[in-house]
């Protein structure tokens, strides 16, 4: 399919007017954020109820998401678009920014996602945080993030998604320092948020930048004239959002504060950090897709940001022993192919987003699992302090266990479905990069394959290596249903989206859609996936199910210091951006006191001693005075002269 | 006799006037040098009319006569009352206004 038909497909799809239940689309991002405000400014008065509360929003919206999602199925494909016009917010000339909501097939899917997965992240937070004396501002602060980020992607135009990209952002920000007494935790808060400001940076810059070429922001006049514009504006505008994408999704090279991003509370973890806010760079590029659609370079770009971070974040997970860095490095990996895939244009695209949602569930199931050991273990994290949890907490054994089969990409479960898919479409991209990017993706399965099996062996496995008060339970049933759930989804919803390409068709009236989506496992490519899946997990095995674990990380090859250090990539922000900055600003400093300030206080200066040199003229003797008098007098008779003479 | 000479010892007395202010110590002194300064102005002025032909110097030196009249009331209003207070009328003396 050409360009142009693509771009065609795209925005072929007229925009309804609101009807029925769409015109309370709005009500999806007011409910949780009514709650969040209820919650933050009630203050005390709400602790008894507060949670109860938390928990009601998001849910409430998940069923009004799901009421609108059986009325967009029942419409043709061709009619699934439907705006809800709310009121302008700001009319100034040219500058026009209307509020307005849009569902279509692909904000619906995000919306069931981010208010599903989150409905059971809050279920869970209530056993979770149910010793916590800040429970309620932790819901308050969530329902926030609810309602932020179903404002991200329910936005109609570049503006309002830009409110809620700061919106997610803030709340990232309040939950990952949610525990501000700990020192570690307000650093990572402040680190996740100045790394996010260099995205946040270039999607601004990326929306300005439309703003002067089409004098629009909204998704339908920027798309409908992306196809007639100049190529190396949208290559910019292209790349710009890929800056904003990267840093909000933890890519090379903006990865840096995902790790230290786990100080936050498990929960959030599992919500913000893994299913949801981390894709809202995926959603960018597969929503922007008319403008990466006629901009190869970008595209570029994006496969390769996604490869290298797939690969980064794989070998980061390979060396962590703590659970939750381990995981979140794997979210990282994760994240890497969902860009790879909608890196790859139209063929990618629906890939990408059902990877995206998948991995939500599965990704979101490990964190409540890791959460779940954590609980057990008086908050010991360091998988080294496992070992042999299986028999004690069997319900999180066997919800983990699911999740982890699925994000190995275990034939049947949903991520065999989704990631095979990817790497056969990176492979047939063809060509040289085809090929490098599909070798990539194939290398991620082995390492995968191989970090996942260590997670799962050190902790579940083996001998125990507690603490001594350690006493591992199973946890109460408010966080085991959530899990449970969450292992279903991981198991099941692959079919359900891959199998006879049904999602492709449900997304092809947003990304458009490449000819070829059917699903097959069972190629060269599946084989060889399965193979060295295969082989990541018979390492694994060998390295921590045969032997020994040691109860302190053993010395190591400097690859994996290195990876115990996330790859140095503080290391490298620190020498790079951090020094240099440091030196400049104080260049700045000593050019500002010597330059400038050195300038205005030496004039100063010279003027006050003048000054006080001249004063002394002041004798106090009349006489002199009047010396001075008849000379002037001298001189003016003189010059009066001379004047007329 | 020709009104120049006038014109020439307006010149004497001012200057005498001049190195009077500038010379001497004190007030009342001063005072009297000033007041021949403004004499000798007069003198010059009503030569001035008297060569010209007009009343213009002469009623400028009767206004001259009236400042005088009026400085030497505040003048020495001032000096005795300075003298009052220092025991002293030399103008070197009164110095406390400086820088």
């Amino acid at each position: 399919m050409t360009h142009a038909a693509l771009h065609a497909a795209a925005t072929l799809t007229p925009t309804m007017h609101t009807t029925g239940a769409f015109s309370f689309t709005w009500l999806l991002v007011v409910i949780p954020l009514t709650s969040a405000t209820v919650l933050l400014l009630g203050g005390r008065r709400t602790n008894s109820w507060g949670h109860l509360l938390g928990v009601a929003a998001p849910v409430a919206s998940f069923v009004l998401g799901l009421i609108l999602f059986a009325q967009l199925i029942g419409k043709p494909a061709s009619e699934r678009s439907f705006d809800n016009h709310l009121f302008s917010w700001t009319f100034v000339g040219n500058f026009k920014a209307p509020a307005n909501f849009q569902i279509d097939p692909l904000s619906i899917s995000f919306v069931l996602l981010i208010t599903g997965v989150g409905s059971l992240i809050h279920v869970y937070s209530v056993g979770y945080m149910a010793h916590d004396p800040g429970r309620r501002r932790f819901f308050a602060y969530m329902n926030l993030f609810v309602s932020a980020m179903l404002l991200l992607v329910l936005a109609d135009n570049y503006l309002a998604l830009y409110v809620g990209w700061e919106g997610v952002g803030l709340a990232s920000y309040l939950l990952i320092g949610f525990w501000y007494h700990k020192p570690s935790a307000r650093t990572a808060a402040t680190k996740a948020f100045v790394v996010n400001r260099v995205g946040d940076f270039g999607l601004s810059l990326a929306v300005m930048l439309m703003f002067a070429t089409f004098g629009s922001f909204t998704f339908t006049n920027v798309f409908g004239a992306a196809g007639s514009a100049d190529h190396a504006t949208m290559t910019a505008i292209g790349l710009l959002l890929l800056l904003g994408a990267c840093a909000k999704s933890a890519q090379v090279p903006l990865q840096s504060w995902l790790g230290d991003a786990m100080e936050g509370p498990t929960p959030v973890s599992a919500l913000i950090h893994a299913a949801t806010m981390v894709t809202a760079g995926v959603y960018l590029v597969a929503r922007s897709a008319p403008i990466f659609n006629v901009t190869p370079t970008a595209r570029l770009a994006v496969t390769v940001v996604g490869a290298v971070t797939l690969l980064f974040g794989a070998i980061i997970g390979c060396a962590k022993d703590d659970i939750k860095k381990a995981l979140a490095a794997s979210t990282m990996s994760q994240i890497g192919y969902m860009m790879l895939a909608v890196g790859l244009g139209p063929a990618g695209y629906a890939f990408g987003i059902a990877h995206l949602l998948t991995h939500g569930f599965f990704k979101a199931g490990l964190f409540l699992g890791a959460g779940s050991v954590m609980h057990g273990m008086n908050d010991e994290v360091d998988m080294r302090r496992f070992g042999g949890l299986g028999k004690y907490m069997p319900w999180t054994f066997a919800t983990f266990g699911l999740g982890y089969l699925a994000i190995i990409g275990f034939p049947g479960l949903s991520g065999w479905f989704t990631k095979d898919a990817i790497i056969e479409a990176a492979y047939h991209k063809g060509g040289t990069s085809g090929y490098l990017l599909g070798s990539a993706a194939l290398v991620g399965v082995v390492l995968t394959a191989y970090y996942m099996t260590r997670v799962m062996l050190m902790t579940f496995f083996g001998e125990k290596r507690w603490a001594e008060d350690a006493h591992p339970h199973e946890s109460p049933e408010v966080m085991k249903w959530p899990m449970v759930i969450l292992a279903i989804g991981s198991v099941g919803l692959g079919y359900l989206l891959v199998l006879g390409s049904r999602f492709a068709d449900f997304l092809a009236p947003v990304v458009g859609k490449a000819e070829d989506t059917a699903f097959k496992p069972i190629g060269l490519v599946g084989i060889l996936t399965f193979v060295v899946m295969l082989a990541g997990i018979g390492v694994a095995y060998l390295q921590y199910g045969r032997r020994r674990v040691p109860a302190v990380a053993p010395v190591a090859g400097p690859l994996v210091v290195a990876a115990r250090h996330d790859l140095l990539g503080d290391a490298f922000n620190e020498s790079v951006f951090m020094r240099p900055g440091q030196y400049l600003t104080r260049l700045l400093v000593f050019f500002d006191y010597r330059g400038i300030d050195g300038f205005v206080n030496g004039f100063a200066a010279f003027i006050g001693g003048t000054s006080s040199r001249f004063r002394r003229v002041q004798t106090g003797f009349v006489r002199s005075y009047a010396l001075s008098m008849f000379g002037g007098a001298v001189v003016l008779v003189a010059a009066l002269l001379l004047v007329r003479g | 006799m020709s009104p120049t000479f006038y014109l020439y010892l307006s010149a004497i007395l001012f200057t005498i006037g001049t190195l009077g202010v500038l010379l001497r110590r004190n007030a009342i002194v001063v005072f009297m040098c000033i007041e021949l300064m403004l004499n000798a102005t007069n003198l010059a002025l009503v030569t001035f009319s008297r060569i010209n032909g007009t009343l213009d110097g002469q009623v400028m030196a009767f206004f001259v006569m009236v400042v005088a009249a009026a400085e030497v009331v505040v003048g020495l209003a001032i000096i005795v009352s300075v003298f009052r207070t220092r025991r002293s009328a030399s103008v070197d003396d009164a110095n406390l206004l400086k820088y």
